[in-house]
C-alpha cells in the first residue's frame, strides 16, 4: 500500500516544538487529527483562530500557525464568544480538557450551546487534571482513583454530551483518540455544522490516570478505548446493562437548520437599520 | 455656534462617551449601579452596528471583551462590587497580555454583597492590586457627569495606546445623577482608533519590551498570526521561563505605565497657590470638598484642593510637590482610609488626617469645613 504523507509541518510552529505532551500522550492524535481535519476544510490560516483554556490539551494552540489565544482556566469559550461576534467571518475553534470545560468552565459550556453560537469545542476528555498531577474530574468514573479521590470517586461524572445536547448544542459526537481516522472526520464535520458543535474526545493519560486505575501504559489505555468504544449504531442493538462501563461513539446529534447566534444578531442588526 | 448640551444620567454619559470614542462592542451583566451602562448600549449599539451582549456572568463578559478586542473591537464593559470582584481573573489577563480594554467600576459600598444601591469609593486598592501578581493599571475618577462623558473617551485611547485595561471609577453618586453634558463634535474631541501595525506580518512580534514604545496591537484575522497567553512569554508572545525574560517582561508591564506618568496623569487644582490646608479629594467627594474649601476660605483659612482624575498611576510628583507647602493635609474618602495611604507617602513631613465615612451616605462639605478647621487649629 502506497504511504500517504501529509505535510504537518506546513501547520506548525516548529520553534515551539517540542510539545509539553509526556510520550504516550493521546493529545498529539487529536492534534494531527485536528491539523488534517482543518487542511481538508480547506480553511485559510488567516481565517482560524483557535482558543483553549488551561490544562494539558490547552497548550496546543501554541504549537499550530493560526491566530491562537491560550486563555483563562475553563473561559476559552467566553473569548471565542467574543471573537465571533465581532468577526463572524472568522473560523472559531475552541480546546479544552474535562476540568476545564465541564468542572471550572461548566457555565461557559452549558452558555455557549445555549446560544448555538458557531463554534467549534473540542473536549480532550482524559478523566483527570493531567497538568496538575491527577486530581478527580467531573468525568472521571464512579469508583475511579485520583489523587483526591484515593478510596475512589463517588462522584457521578458528567456525560459530556448528553450535557452538551440537553443545553442546545447543535452538533454533538464522541470519539477517542485510537479513533484518529474517524476523529478527522468528526472534527472536519463539526467544523462545517453551523452551530455549536461539541466534540468530546476520550484520550488517554496513562500518567495521571492509568497509573492509578490499573493502565500504566498508553498502550493499555488505548486498548481501554477500543474496548469500551461502542459505535452509535450498534448500541441501539444492545441492551443497557451491556453498555454497562461502555461509551457510545459516533455522531449522536445532528440538528441542521437551527438559529445561530451570531447570524441572529446581525439579522436583528439589519432589521434594525432598515427601520 | 450652538452647543449641543445634553442633560444626563453619569451612566448614561458613560455610555454616550464610549460611543463617540468608537466602542463598538461591549459584554456585560446586570449589576446594580451600573446596569444602565449595558441597557443603554444594548439599543445603541445595535443601531450603529456594533455589538452588544449579555453573557451568562461578570467573568464571561469581560473574557468576550478580550477576545472582542483582540479580534481589533473597542470594547467595553461595566459593573459594579461584586462583578469586579469576579472580574479579576481576566483584568491580570488582560495586563498579561496588553489586551485593550474599559472596565467601568460604579462603586457601590463592600465587601460583598455590601450596599447594591449606595455609594462608596472603597474599590481603590482594589483597581490597583485587585488581581494577582505584579502589573500597572490606569484607573480614572471622575467627578462628574461631564467628565465621566469625557473620561471615558480618555480611557479608550489610553487603552490602545498602552495596551492595558483602564478602569473608570466612578461611584453610585454620580452614576445616578443627572448634569448637563456639553457633547462635542467627533471631530473636535482626540480618539485613537485601532489600526494594523505598519510592518508586514513576517516582522510583526506582538510585544515589545525594550524600546519604551508599546507595539500596536494586530486584530486578529488581518493575516497577522500570532499566540496569545496569560503565561510569562517573550516578546514573540510564546511561553518563556528564561529569567532575563521574565525579568524585562514583568518589567515591562510597569515601565510601560509608569515611566509614561506625564502622558496619562491628570489633575485639578483648586486654591492650591497658597494653601497651607490641602484637601486631597477625589470622584463625588471633591464636590464636597470644593465647597467646604470655600467656605473656609470666607474663614480665612487658607485652604485648597488637589484631585486627582487619574488616580493610578497615583500622581506621587504632584502631591509631593503640594504637601512640601501646606504642612496639613486631610484626605477626605468614602472608605476606610486607602488614597490616604499614598497620600502620606508622599506627604513630605506634613500633618495627614483622612476623614472617613462608610455609611453609604455621602461625605458632605459641613463635615469637610468641620475638619479643616479642626486642622486649622492645630
Amino acid at each position: 500500500m502506497e504511504k500517504t504523507k501529509f505535510d504537518y509541518e506546513k501547520y506548525l510552529r516548529k520553534n515551539t516544538l517540542p510539545h509539553i505532551w509526556c510520550p504516550g500522550c493521546g493529545d498529539g492524535i487529536i492534534l494531527k487529527s485536528l491539523i488534517r481535519a482543518i487542511h481538508k476544510n480547506g480553511y485559510a490560516k488567516d481565517d482560524v483562530v483557535i482558543a483553549s483554556g488551561i490544562g494539558c490539551a490547552s497548550r496546543l494552540p501554541g504549537y499550530v500557525d493560526f491566530n491562537t489565544i491560550h486563555t483563562t482556566h475553563g473561559r476559552a469559550l467566553t473569548f471565542s464568544i467574543g471573537i465571533k461576534m465581532f468577526k463572524p467571518r472568522l473560523k472559531v475553534i475552541t480546546i479544552s480538557g474535562d476540568g476545564d470545560a465541564l468542572a471550572i468552565g461548566g457555565n461557559h459550556f452549558i452558555h455557549a450551546a445555549r446560544r448555538n453560537i458557531d463554534i467549534t469545542l473540542i473536549v480532550f476528555n482524559n478523566y483527570t487534571y493531567g497538568m496538575t498531577g491527577g486530581q478527580a474530574s467531573p468525568t472521571q468514573p464512579k469508583g475511579s482513583f485520583s489523587t483526591t479521590t484515593p478510596f475512589g470517586s463517588i462522584d457521578q461524572p458528567f456525560d459530556v454530551c448528553a450535557l452538551a445536547q440537553a443545553a442546545g448544542a447543535t452538533w454533538v459526537g464522541r470519539s477517542t483518540s485510537y479513533h484518529a481516522v474517524q476523529l478527522e472526520k468528526f472534527i472536519s464535520e463539526a467544523m462545517n455544522h453551523k452551530g455549536f458543535s461539541v466534540l468530546d474526545i476520550i484520550t488517554n493519560c496513562h500518567i495521571s490516570y492509568g497509573r492509578r486505575n490499573k493502565m500504566k501504559s498508553p498502550a493499555e489505555m488505548i486498548k481501554y478505548q477500543k474496548e469500551r468504544a461502542v459505535n452509535v449504531r450498534a448500541a441501539e442493538n444492545l441492551a443497557p446493562e451491556a453498555m454497562e462501563g461502555k461509551f457510545k461513539t459516533g455522531v449522536l446529534y445532528n440538528k441542521k437548520d437551527a438559529p445561530e447566534f451570531s447570524e441572529e444578531y446581525y439579522r436583528v442588526l439589519e432589521s434594525v437599520k432598515a427601520k | 455656534m450652538a452647543q449641543n448640551i445634553r442633560l444626563m444620567q453619569g451612566n448614561e454619559a458613560i455610555a454616550e462617551g464610549a460611543l463617540l470614542a468608537g466602542c463598538n462592542f461591549m459584554a456585560g451583566y446586570p449589576i446594580t449601579p451600573s446596569s444602565e451602562v449595558i441597557e443603554i448600549l444594548s439599543s445603541r449599539l445595535v443601531r450603529i452596528g456594533g455589538v452588544c451582549i449579555q453573557m451568562e456572568d461578570e467573568i464571561a463578559a469581560l473574557g468576550a471583551v478580550l477576545g472582542a478586542s483582540l479580534a481589533g473591537a473597542k470594547a467595553l464593559t461595566a459593573s459594579s462590587g461584586p462583578g469586579i470582584s469576579l472580574k479579576q481573573e481576566h483584568i491580570g489577563y488582560a495586563s498579561m497580555c496588553e489586551i485593550p480594554c474599559v472596565i467601568i467600576n460604579v462603586m457601590r459600598g463592600g465587601p460583598s454583597t455590601g450596599l447594591p444601591t449606595l455609594p462608596a469609593q472603597s474599590d481603590i486598592m482594589q483597581a490597583r492590586w485587585g488581581t494577582h501578581g505584579d502589573h500597572a493599571i490606569i484607573a480614572i475618577t471622575p467627578s462628574s457627569v461631564n467628565e465621566s462623558f469625557y473620561e471615558t473617551i480618555r480611557a479608550f485611547n489610553l487603552a490602545l495606546k498602552y495596551r492595558t485595561p483602564v478602569m473608570i471609577l466612578t461611584d453610585e453618586i454620580i452614576g445616578h445623577m443627572r448634569e448637563k453634558v456639553v457633547i462635542p463634535e467627533k471631530k473636535d474631541v482626540e480618539i485613537i482608533d485601532t489600526a494594523l501595525p505598519d510592518i508586514p506580518p513576517e516582522e510583526y512580534k506582538p510585544y515589545n519590551f525594550k524600546s519604551g514604545k508599546v507595539t500596536p496591537l494586530a486584530p486578529m484575522g488581518e493575516g497577522y498570526r500570532y499566540h496569545v497567553t496569560g503565561l510569562i512569554h517573550s516578546e514573540t508572545g510564546f511561553p518563556s521561563q528564561k529569567i532575563d525574560i521574565i525579568q524585562d517582561a514583568q518589567k515591562w508591564l510597569y515601565d510601560k505605565i509608569y515611566k509614561n506618568i506625564k502622558d496619562i496623569e491628570k489633575f485639578e487644582e483648586f486654591l492650591t497657590g497658597d494653601a497651607e490646608i490641602l484637601v486631597v479629594a477625589y470622584g463625588s467627594t471633591s464636590r464636597s470638598a470644593r465647597q467646604a474649601i470655600s467656605m473656609a476660605r470666607e474663614d480665612g483659612i487658607k485652604a485648597g484642593m488637589f484631585r486627582p482624575i487619574t488616580i493610578w498611576p497615583f500622581p506621587d510628583e504632584q502631591v509631593s510637590r503640594l504637601a512640601k507647602r501646606a504642612k496639613k493635609i486631610l484626605v477626605p474618602e468614602m472608605n476606610m482610609g486607602q488614597v490616604i495611604l499614598e497620600v502620606e507617602r508622599n506627604a513630605c513631613g506634613s500633618y495627614v488626617r483622612g476623614l472617613n465615612v462608610v455609611n453609604g451616605e455621602p461625605i458632605t462639605p459641613d463635615m469637610i469645613y468641620a475638619s479643616i478647621k479642626e486642622i486649622s487649629s492645630l
